[in-house]
Formats: structure tokens, C-alpha cells, sequence
């Protein structure tokens, strides 16, 4: 028996609207959104909502540069326990950072990887490493496949091995920029390219993209103990990264931006001097004249990333 | 409003059924439970509780992602015999792909979720509102093509089940565009998923142009695996009449695309043993191990055993005629194509890591438990969908139905 | 009717369209580096000669050398192994074909003496070392050889060639290396 209540539904005819009073499906659902969005945000501190919104770094000007400097300057001394500065200094004109890593002096000691360490207080557990030393044999030259890292003889060198040390390669067309999602990690105009800790969603698959090995990941809370930190920080280089971000060299961004530019801590640290930084545009410059001079090569070259980091033989 | 009364309706179907539907449903929560309380674990402490490392970044939970991607892209399987050559037998079950579909691709971003290491932070790959790095990052085209497809399978299925149920014929100038859409769109899901890896200079294993066929390929193949089950399930369970003719052609045309999957997977050993150049290492490593790391090599003949089976399976009339061997089919189609695009995609392609490290990786408890709790998810999901839309297939849920009822 | 269809399906993804239009168009995110030199680097001027190394790393209490070695201790020129003092030295260095007065001054201890005669001061000493090793010291004038620190784009600092190498035995001498990386398999 047909219902005389029942309306007569047309060909394409649009559904009722709803009674007054009574909500429709799409009010309903943007509510619950809301509310559930209100309850997560509610549960935050202030900083935590802060640090939710803030906008890529890149993207932000003057005084909003400043309240994240500040925000953070704050959370980290309170973290350390000593008084933090995090610098936010951009890239100088004419400037295009090159290094240079002679493998005639490299003697595998590894003091660059723990200089580096401090310098940039990369965690001590779980363990990051932005500098890993490869051991490889002498007969058969550059061979990945070949090499170990894990090398641990009484002294260094061995007669029969030499060493090549690798991290980022600063190339000039990074293939982690290229595949990252978000836009997280791009590269800056003096040619370092540089990871925004605080826009990552770590998804990995920059790290998967690095044919260098030279990202690593945050799989667990990064410590670094109290008394070695280093209290010169820089918003892209050796501010404390949160768990599940990716981060890696930065050419000791802190240390290199300073208006008369320090060397990296790698370069310092090397007993032997096998490394070897400068300016790329400065003609004078010890890596130009490595160029000039030495025989260079470039590691996977055939892969095109074309870095800025040269390997070279300087006898 | 009618809408609403189409939500209670199918809560209502949703909510009853029979001691095999409770049992069923009972196991799927629990699995979804446990898998909840590991992800929370996960939160908490980190991705560290997984096994992934620098060496090995992307392992099961990418792998799984990638398997579905297949999974979701397979429905065009039942789509083109439907829609373009209007072959009966499928066209009536056209649905159940669409909804196989959905499932899997909801599947796939939870799966994508749970990898990353800032969820929370999803709104930066938002167009606009975050900084999607299209078109440059394969993976922002994925992020577009994934939640597209999806919504388009919501639509075109929610719209036909819709007209169904309140018993008007549906506005096939609305659907066809969007049924013609799906089918370059299945494709491009899964060509932009191939993408991602295929882009990556710095893996030789997945830097061949092979890869994007092959994903097609043994996406079709194993797709449908699933379809074949379940078709006979509803066939005792419910009152849907499937024909005979409809499972067997889904068979032939696995068979087709596991034949076009075997000879590319030819093709990949024959470059790489045969120019045996340094990249050779790891199609190496995955079907004779390095040294003393084997740790995937029976996987890797396995996966190539139940494929080449499967495919003589669905291929002979007579095999894939028995009901048996039909199934046993199946498994093993699934089950060599799962192990094909998770350990031996994912795992070859990072190791030897990019500086030569080996470092064997195998699935922690977490990750195990986490990606039961997902499939599980995807399955619930699967069956709730089906619960409400077989009545509706078979006309038992209408909107007079249930005026009449009042 | 398909034509209006058909319209509003592509009105739909005109703005999809118009998304990855701008995005192909808009800057790229590679690398935009710097091209220009910069302006030339404010650096300590230094006089041709003239670098800025640390004092001669001498033991204690041998120098000045004349204490001993004046007019009250002739020199012996003759080539032999030295017994009745400076034993502890043994000399790793050309020893088949010079000895100890090669280098050093016969007439004035306080100096070192060039191929030709010349006297070079110890603080000099890399103009000695530079006479048969001169690509190593074009090198290290450049800074390329040897250890380096300081300030890429303002002083650097220079060390002498002994502050690393023993003149008398200049290999550079093995040391024991850091620890390996904890393995991926050791993480927790």
C-alpha cells in the first residue's frame, strides 16, 4: 500500500532540504571537524600550537622570522639549560660555497666525524653520523661495493687501503629537493642546501632519492648530553632537530655565514688537512685553485647531481 | 531527509547479519585493535620501534603501499569489460571492483600515514594551504592522484547506489565521464606510484624504464585475486547471481596480464645478469644473496614459482574451470605478487645501500601489528560497503521499501 | 547534451589545469646559486714571503743551538752517526745522500742553510723544505696543503712544515682511529 506521506521523487529532481531546526549532512560534519579540531588544539601548549602553524620557513618575513627566533631561543635554553642563540643569518652575495677533499692525505682518523658531531649536536643515541669514512682498497680504486665503513684497525692508514670520507654533496641538482613533497629542503643561493626542521613531515623519500647516503633520519628522540652542546645555533644547521625530521650537513651553516666565515668543524678537525673550503666565486680562493690545479673527480658523476664537493689527489 | 534515512537504512543492514558476519567482523576489530595499540606505541617512541634504518628507509609499510596502489588500480579489470564492451556477466558486478578499489586506496593512506614521521604535519601537502611541491616531487602527484581516485570511486559508486536506492535510473551523462575518467586514471595511479621509484637516480634497481610496465602488469594480475574469493563467497552467502562466465574471464584476463608480468620480469634478469655491470648487485642479492646475506633469496623464488603456477593456472580452461584449482590460483597469484612489490621491490632497491652497506632487514612486531591493523581496516571497511550495496544490487534496499515499512 | 556535460566536467579541472600551468611556469626550486664574485674578501694583507705560522716547535732548552755550538766547539764536518750527542735523532730523511750539515749552518747553529748557502731562519723553515719539495710548497703557500683553520673569507692561520712533520724522519706517523659507526643493526 503506497504511502500517501511518501513524496513523489522525479527524475533528477534534488533531494528535500532539510526542516528547519535540523541540521544537514554537510553542517553536521564540518561541527565534528571543528570540534575535533578544537579538542586537539585545546590539549596543546601554546608554543606546540605555535610551532603547528607556523608557516615554511622560507616563506616567513622580518618580525615572523623573529617571534619563531625568539620561540625558539627560549624553548632551547630552557631544554639545555644555558643560554641558546639561533642565528637565522641568509646566504652573502657572491657567494658559492665549493670544498674539496684530497684523497692522497685522507689517513681514515675520523677526527672530522666527531668534530662534527659536536659542532652540529647530532645525537649520541640513537647515533647520527653526518660525516661516514669509507675504507676502500687501493687496487680497486673508488668502489662502493668494496668499501667498509666499519673499519677498525689498531692504526690508521692501513699500507694496503686508502679512506674517502663522505656526506652531502651540496649538488647543484639535488635529487632530494627534486622528490620532496612538501618543499621541506631546497637549496640556498651561496649553494648549501638546507632542510627546514620544523616543515618536514618525514616522509624519507629525499633519503631514499640521496645517492650519497648523506641524509639520516630521526627514527627515535635524538640526546645529546648537557655539557656538549653547542650553544651557537643556526635555524637550518645545528639547532636541536625533533624525532622523525631528516637532517645532514649543512657546511656548518652556523659557522660558515659569520660575517668573516669560519671553516667547518671537518676542515679544523683534519690532523692532515685533507679538506679544503672556500668560495667557489672567489678566484683567489683555495678551492679554485684546486680546480685549477689538481686533478678532480666527482663522486657517481655519471649521475649528473654535478655536486660542489670535489675529490681530487693533490700529489 | 532522504539522505539520512539512506544512513540508518544501511547502519540497520550494517548492524545485523548472521553468526559468520559477527565472527567475522569480531576478528577484523580485534586485529584493528591491536594494530591501534602498536601505532600508539610507534607514536610515542618513534619509527625506531620498526626496523627501518638510514640503510633501509622505506621497507613494509611502503611496501604494502605500493602492493595496494595494484590492488586499487586492478579495478579497471572490471571496469573495461563493463563499460566499454558492455559484456553482462561483469557489468553487473562492476560495483564490487569499485568498492575493491576504495577500500585499497583507503588502505594506502593509512599505510602512507603511518610511515611518515610528522602525520600531524599532513597540511603541508595540502595545494595551497601547505607548499605540494607539484609538479616537480613524483610524490606530490601521488598525493593529487591517490585522493582523486578515491574520490572519484566514491562518487561514481555512492551515486549509483544512491539512484538505486531511492529507484531512479542514473544520470548516465553524469557517470559515464566519470567511468571513461577512472580508467586513465587507474592506470596513472599506478604509473605515478612506478614514477616515484623509477625517478630515483640513485637506485640503479629501480632506475629502469621497465618499472612502470611491470607495475602494470603485476598490478592487473594480482588485483582481481581477491575479486575471484570474494565473488564466490557472495555466491553462497547472498542471493547475487554470478554467473560462471564472469569469473572465468577475470581468470583468462589475469592470466594475460601474468604473462606480460613474466616476460618483463624475463627481460630484468636477462639485462642485468647478462651485461653484468656493477648494478647488477642487487637483482643479485635478491635471487642468489651476497655472500653470506641471503636473507630473501627463497622469497624471490617463491614469488617467481606461485606466479609462473598461477599463470598456468588461469591460463588452461580446464584448470581455471575447477573450482579448486581456480582458488589455489588465486593464493598464490596474491601471494607472489604481494612478495614481488614488497620484499622484492622495496628491499633490492636499498641494499646494498647507496655506500655499499648491507644491512638485512626483516619486519618488527610493531610493523607487523600495525599493518595487520590496517589490512584489517581495509577489509571491515570492504565488508561494511558490501553489506549495504548487495541489498541494493539485488533491489532489497529501497527507499519505498522502507516508507513502506513505516 | 554531451556537449554541456562534457563542458562541466572540464570546467572542473580547469582550475587543475590552471594549478600546473603556474607551477611549471613559476621559479624553479633547484638551485638558484649565486654567479657573481664577490667583492674581493677583507684578508690580512701579507708581504710576498711572509706567512703568519706559529714559533718553531723546539724542544726544550735547545735552542739557541750557539750555547753549545760556538767558537768554543769546532764544527766536524765529517759524515758520520752522531754518538756523543743529538743520538735521539734518527735520521729518516734522503740518509743515503745528505747528513746532518746539509740543512743545518756548519757556521751559525742558530740558522738553517739553503742548497746554495744561503743561512734560512727556523721561523722560515718551509723555504727550506721547499727546495726539494716545491710542489708541496706551492701548495701550502695557497693553503692547500697541510692543516688549516681559521676564517674562509678572512684570516687564516699557516703552520710550519715541522709542526706536522718530524724534519728528520717526515712520514707522517700512523695514529689510531676514532671508533666505527654503531651499525643499523645495533640501533635501538
Amino acid at each position: 500500500m503506497k504511502d500517501s506521506q511518501t513524496p513523489i521523487v522525479k527524475l533528477n529532481e534534488k533531494p528535500d532540504p532539510a526542516p528547519r531546526g535540523q541540521l544537514t549532512r554537510r553542517q553536521f560534519l564540518a561541527l565534528s571537524a571543528a570540534g575535533a579540531v578544537s579538542v586537539f588544539l585545546a590539549g596543546c601548549s601554546k608554543s606546540a600550537r605555535e610551532a603547528f602553524f607556523q608557516g615554511r620557513f622560507r616563506e616567513l618575513t622580518g618580525k615572523d622570522i623573529d617571534k619563531v627566533i625568539a620561540r625558539l631561543e627560549k624553548e632551547y635554553s630552557e631544554k639545555c639549560g644555558q643560554a641558546v642563540t639561533v642565528s637565522a643569518s641568509r646566504a652573502a652575495e657572491g657567494v658559492l660555497f665549493g670544498y674539496g677533499l684530497d684523497l692522497s692525505r685522507c689517513i681514515g682518523c675520523r677526527r672530522c666525524v666527531y668534530a662534527c658531531v659536536e659542532e652540529n649536536n647530532l645525537s649520541r643515541d640513537p647515533q647520527i653520523q653526518w660525516i661516514r669514512v669509507l675504507r676502500m682498497n687501493k687496487e680497486r680504486g673508488v668502489d662502493v661495493m668494496e668499501s667498509d665503513a666499519y673499519y677498525n684497525p689498531a692504526k690508521v692508514p692501513e699500507p694496503e687501503a686508502f679512506y674517502m670520507p663522505t656526506a652531502c654533496q651540496q649538488c647543484r641538482h639535488p635529487p632530494c629537493v627534486k622528490a620532496c613533497p612538501a618543499k621541506a629542503t631546497w637549496q640556498e643561493p651561496d649553494g648549501i642546501v638546507v632542510i627546514d626542521y620544523d616543515w618536514c613531515i618525514g616522509c624519507r623519500c629525499c633519503m631514499a632519492a640521496c645517492p650519497y647516503g648523506a641524509r639520516h633520519f630521526n627514527w627515535g628522540p635524538p640526546s645529546v648530553p648537557k655539557d656538549h652542546i653547542n650553544p651557537h645555533m643556526h635555524y637550518f644547521g645545528n639547532r636541536p632537530r625533533p624525532r622523525g625530521v631528516v637532517e645532514k650537513c649543512t657546511f656548518c651553516i652556523q659557522r660558515v655565514r659569520e660575517p668573516n666565515g669560519h671553516y667547518p668543524a671537518c676542515v679544523e678537525a683534519c690532523p692532515v688537512g685533507a679538506r679544503k673550503f672556500g668560495n667557489l666565486l672567489d678566484e683567489q680562493s683555495e678551492i679554485r685553485y684546486i680546480l685549477r690545479e689538481k686533478r678532480v673527480f666527482i663522486f657517481k658523476e655519471e649521475l649528473n647531481t654535478q655536486p660542489k664537493f670535489y675529490y681530487f689527489y693533490a700529489t | 531527509m532522504t539522505f539520512l534515512r539512506f544512513l540508518s537504512g544501511a547502519a540497520k543492514l550494517v548492524l545485523k547479519g548472521n553468526k559468520t558476519y559477527y565472527a567475522w567482523c569480531a576478528f577484523l576489530l580485534a586485529l584493528i585493535g591491536a594494530g591501534i595499540a602498536a601505532y600508539v606505541h610507534q607514536m610515542q617512541t618513534g619509527l625506531i620501534v620498526t626496523h627501518m634504518r638510514d640503510s633501509v628507509s622505506w621497507a613494509y609499510y611502503i611496501g604494502n603501499f605500493t602492493f595496494l596502489v595494484g590492488v586499487a588500480a586492478a579495478a579497471i579489470m572490471l571496469v573495461i569489460p563493463a563499460y566499454i564492451y558492455h559484456w553482462q556477466p561483469i557489468k553487473e558486478l562492476v560495483i564490487l571492483g569499485e568498492l575493491l578499489a576504495i577500500s585499497a586506496c583507503i588502505m594506502c593512506l593509512l599505510f602512507v600515514t603511518v610511515d611518515m614521521g610528522h602525520p600531524e604535519r599532513f597540511w603541508h601537502l595540502i595545494p595551497f594551504i601547505g607548499a605540494l611541491n607539484f609538479p616537480r616531487a613524483l610524490l606530490a602527484w601521488d598525493v593529487l592522484v591517490l585522493n582523486l581516485y578515491l574520490a572519484l570511486n566514491l562518487t561514481i559508486v555512492g551515486y549509483l547506489l544512491y539512484s538505486a536506492f531511492v529507484d531512479r535510473p542514473p544520470n548516465q551523462s553524469f557517470v559515464w565521464p566519470l567511468v571513461i575518467f577512472s580508467i586513465p586514471f587507474a592506470v596513472s595511479i599506478h604509473t605515478v606510484t612506478a614514477f616515484i621509484y623509477n625517478g630515483m637516480v640513485a637506485r640503479p634497481y629501480w632506475n629502469a624504464s621497465i618499472l612502470a610496465p611491470k607495475f602494470l602488469a603485476s598490478a592487473f594480475c594480482s588485483g582481481p585475486a581477491v575479486l575471484l574469493i570474494l565473488l564466490q563467497v557472495l555466491r553462497r552467502t547472498t542471493r547475487l547471481k554470478i554467473q560462471d562466465a564472469a569469473i572465468w574471464k577475470i581468470a583468462e584476463l589475469m592470466a594475460y596480464a601474468m604473462a606480460v608480468n613474466l616476460f618483463l620480469t624475463g627481460a630484468e634478469i636477462y639485462k642485468e645478469f647478462y651485461s653484468a655491470s656493477e648494478h647488477m648487485v642487487y637483482t643479485k642479492y635478491y635471487f642468489v644473496g651476497i655472500g653470506d646475506h641471503q636473507a630473501i633469496v627463497p622469497f624471490a623464488w617463491m614469488s617467481l614459482i606461485f606466479d609462473f603456477v598461477a599463470f598456468l593456472l588461469f591460463l588452461i580452461p580446464q584448470a581455471r574451470k575447477n573450482v579448486l584449482l581456480l582458488n589455489v590460483g588465486c593464493v598464490l597469484i596474491y601471494a607472489g605478487v604481494y612478495i614481488e612489490k614488497g620484499i622484492g621491490l622495496l628491499i633490492p632497491g636499498f641494499t646494498p645501500d647507496t655506500l655499499g652497506e648491507i644491512y638485512e632487514y626483516i619486519p618488527s612486531s610493531t610493523e607487523i601489528l600495525v599493518s595487520a591493523g590496517i589490512f584489517s581496516a581495509g577489509f571491515l571497511i570492504y565488508t561494511i560497503m558490501l553489506k549495504v550495496a548487495v541489498p541494493v544490487m539485488l533491489g532489497e534496499f529501497k527507499l519505498s521499501q522502507l516508507s513502506r515499512e513505516q | 547534451m554531451h556537449t554541456t556535460t562534457w563542458y562541466k566536467v572540464a570546467r572542473l579541472f580547469a582550475p587543475a589545469a590552471a594549478l600546473a600551468a603556474w607551477n611549471f611556469l613559476a621559479p624553479a626550486f633547484a638551485a638558484e646559486e649565486n654567479t657573481q664574485p664577490p667583492a674581493p674578501p677583507s684578508v690580512d694583507a701579507k708581504q710576498p714571503g711572509e706567512y703568519p705560522v706559529p714559533p718553531p716547535p723546539f724542544s726544550k732548552g735547545i735552542f739557541p743551538c750557539t750555547e753549545c755550538h760556538n767558537k768554543d766547539m769546532p764544527a766536524n764536518r765529517t759524515r758520520r752517526k752522531l754518538e756523543a750527542a743529538h743520538d735521539d735523532i734518527q735520521l729518516h730523511h734522503d740518509e743515503e745522500h745528505r747528513w746532518c750539515l746539509d740543512c743545518h749552518d756548519a757556521d751559525n747553529r742558530d740558522v738553517l742553510r739553503s742548497a746554495s748557502g744561503e743561512p734560512i731562519k727556523f721561523a722560515e723553515s718551509y723555504k727550506l723544505c721547499g727546495q726539494c719539495h716545491g710542489d708541496k710548497y706551492r701548495d701550502w703557500k695557497v693553503g692547500v696543503h697541510g692543516k688549516r683553520s681559521g676564517e674562509w673569507n678572512g684570516r687564516k692561520t699557516y703552520l710550519l712544515c715541522v709542526n706536522c712533520h718530524d724534519p728528520h724522519s717526515p712520514k707522517y706517523k700512523s695514529i689510531a682511529p676514532m671508533p666505527p659507526p654503531v651499525r643499523p643493526e645495533n640501533i635501538r
